[in-house]
């Protein structure tokens, strides 16, 4: 039974409403489909026996170890930077400014070539580095320094947005009761701001976890070393396509998981508004 | 007693003038929107920074420019409740008027009798362990009132309190803070552009407009170069 209110009152209303369900049909089974397809591809007992398979398991934990080194980072040094920035006005803020947002638009292989013109053996600062015996592309660290500068304007973009719309009248109260500029912004600009700073550090999260082209360039496919989840589904599906799935499969279920959190976030944030 | 002279170039004119407000009096400053009245307020709270300045709280020097005196913000003790009241969202009644005790590390026993003090005397008692971004903007008002006044200020500054407020909160509201500057004998500073507001609560009233101070006096006695500040 079609609810009163969407019986169609007309003939181009109804047409309307066809075009419509047609429409978002559409784009839903173009969005749902490969993923279904994903899940159908593997028999359960196949994933997960996969998931016992050493690469997937290396993988896994290198991913998850330099994405929560990752995410540290950025949210340590990101906010920070984040209240400076907005609070006050400096010589080429407009430049910095647009360098937060580069990474958005520059194709990550480009960043990854970027850092290793910078960081690699015969790089502009690596060469000196290289000097002193420390190597910094093709390792570990490389694959975090590629996701902080992938994913970190997430967070920046965000925090930056957030301080710069929050009423400063709450800040100044905080000063003039006797508060000092860091309690004011520990107890009042910080707890003010959470949610949207979450819902930041969540998608710094997920960007940083599906860093492909950046870490390939700068950091190579070591398993072990600086093979994560996105690397090793890569090389699973032109060797062992079931390592490729699972690991796949892992993504997804995180990708979910990180999409719900933030609306959570979101939703507990409008409830409090 | 507070006497301030201020000098601060803005953007469409240049805010130059001395204001003295005496202590148990209210001193309400008056003028129409962008005629510095909020700029001034700041400058004396120590939020926004004079070209130059000396500002005088009970003889102490706060602020002198030509001396480098500038005392920070959280050591002057004013009491300063801007138009945004910005009770904290997050943090309960209690705990916003709270606030400004903690900051200045008053033992926690005292904290407790001086909150539950101040909740009494603006009848908020009955919110103490409501979240403050719940509240209504009269009661908002309250809690930031309350919570200004529990710090004991020696300077009480109020811009445009009413203008959020019904008639029976507006009324209230000015009735605690005259009591409050009488009875504590602190000077205070209201910022409105209300006339009726100014002859009802003023003891004295002073008229900005463009930065300078065009008229000081009995608020009833204002004269008619005041009619651009009048309220429809």
């Amino acid at each position: 039974m079609i609810p009163h209110s969407l019986r169609p009152k007309n003939y181009r209303q109804s047409l309307t409403y066809l075009a419509a369900g047609i429409l978002i049909v559409s784009v839903t089974l173009y969005l749902a489909l490969p993923i279904v397809a994903l899940f159908l591809r593997i028999p359960p007992d196949q994933f997960f026996s996969t998931l016992h398979n050493p690469d997937v398991i290396s993988a896994l934990w290198l991913s998850l170890f330099t994405t929560v080194v990752t995410l540290v980072v950025v949210i340590l040094v990101g906010t920070p930077f984040a209240y400076f920035h907005s609070r006050y006005t400096y010589p080429g803020k407009v430049i910095v400014d647009t360098l937060i947002d580069l990474p958005l638009v520059l194709p990550p292989a480009v960043a990854g070539v970027a850092l290793l013109m910078l960081w690699g053996r015969t790089g502009l600062l690596g060469r000196y580095f290289n000097m002193f015996g420390i190597t910094i592309a093709f390792t570990t660290l490389a694959v975090i320094m590629a996701q902080i500068f992938v994913a970190s304007p997430f967070y920046l973009r965000q925090a930056k947005s957030l301080f710069e719309q929050l009423d400063p009248a709450y800040e100044q109260t905080a000063r003039t009761l006797g508060s000092s500029p860091l309690r004011t912004l520990v107890l009042v600009t910080l707890p003010m701001t959470a949610g949207g700073l979450i819902s930041g550090a969540v998608m710094t999260f997920g960007r940083a976890l599906g860093e492909f082209g950046a870490t390939i360039m700068f950091a190579g496919n070591l398993p072990g070393v600086t093979q994560t989840m996105p690397l090793a589904v890569y090389v699973g599906m032109e060797g062992d396509l079931y390592v490729g799935l699972t690991i796949s499969i892992l993504l997804v279920i995180i990708s979910f998981t990180i999409m719900i959190i933030v609306r959570l976030v979101q939703k507990r944030e409008a409830g409090h508004a | 007693m507070l006497e301030a002279s201020m000098v601060k170039r803005l953007r469409d004119y240049t805010l130059d003038f001395t204001l003295r407000a005496e202590s148990g009096q209210i001193t309400v400053l008056m003028g129409t929107n962008g005629s510095g009245k909020s700029t001034s307020l700041n400058i004396i709270a120590g939020l926004l920074q004079p070209d130059t300045a000396k500002i005088t709280l009970n003889g102490e020097c706060i602020c002198e420019t030509r001396e480098g005196i500038n005392i920070p913000v959280e050591d002057r003790r004013i009491g300063y409740v801007l138009q945004n009241p910005a009770v904290f969202p997050h943090m309960t009644v209690h705990d916003n008027v709270a606030f400004g005790l903690r900051a200045r590390r008053t033992p926690r026993a005292e904290v407790t009798g001086y909150v539950a003090e101040w909740m009494d005397r603006m009848h908020i008692t009955d919110l103490a362990g409501v979240k403050a971004g719940n509240l209504s903007g009269g009661q908002k008002q309250r809690v930031a009132l309350a919570r200004a006044l529990a710090t004991d200020p020696v300077l009480l500054m109020l811009d445009e309190p009413f203008t959020a407020l019904d008639a029976e909160s507006t009324q209230s509201v000015k009735d605690l803070t005259r009591q409050y500057v009488r009875d504590f004998n602190i000077p205070c500073i209201l910022v409105t552009h209300r006339v009726a507001d100014s002859e009802e609560i003023g003891d004295r009233a002073c008229v900005l407009c463009q930065g300078r101070m065009e008229w000081e006096g009995i608020p009833t006695e204002m004269p008619e170069l005041c009619t651009v500040c009048r309220c429809p």
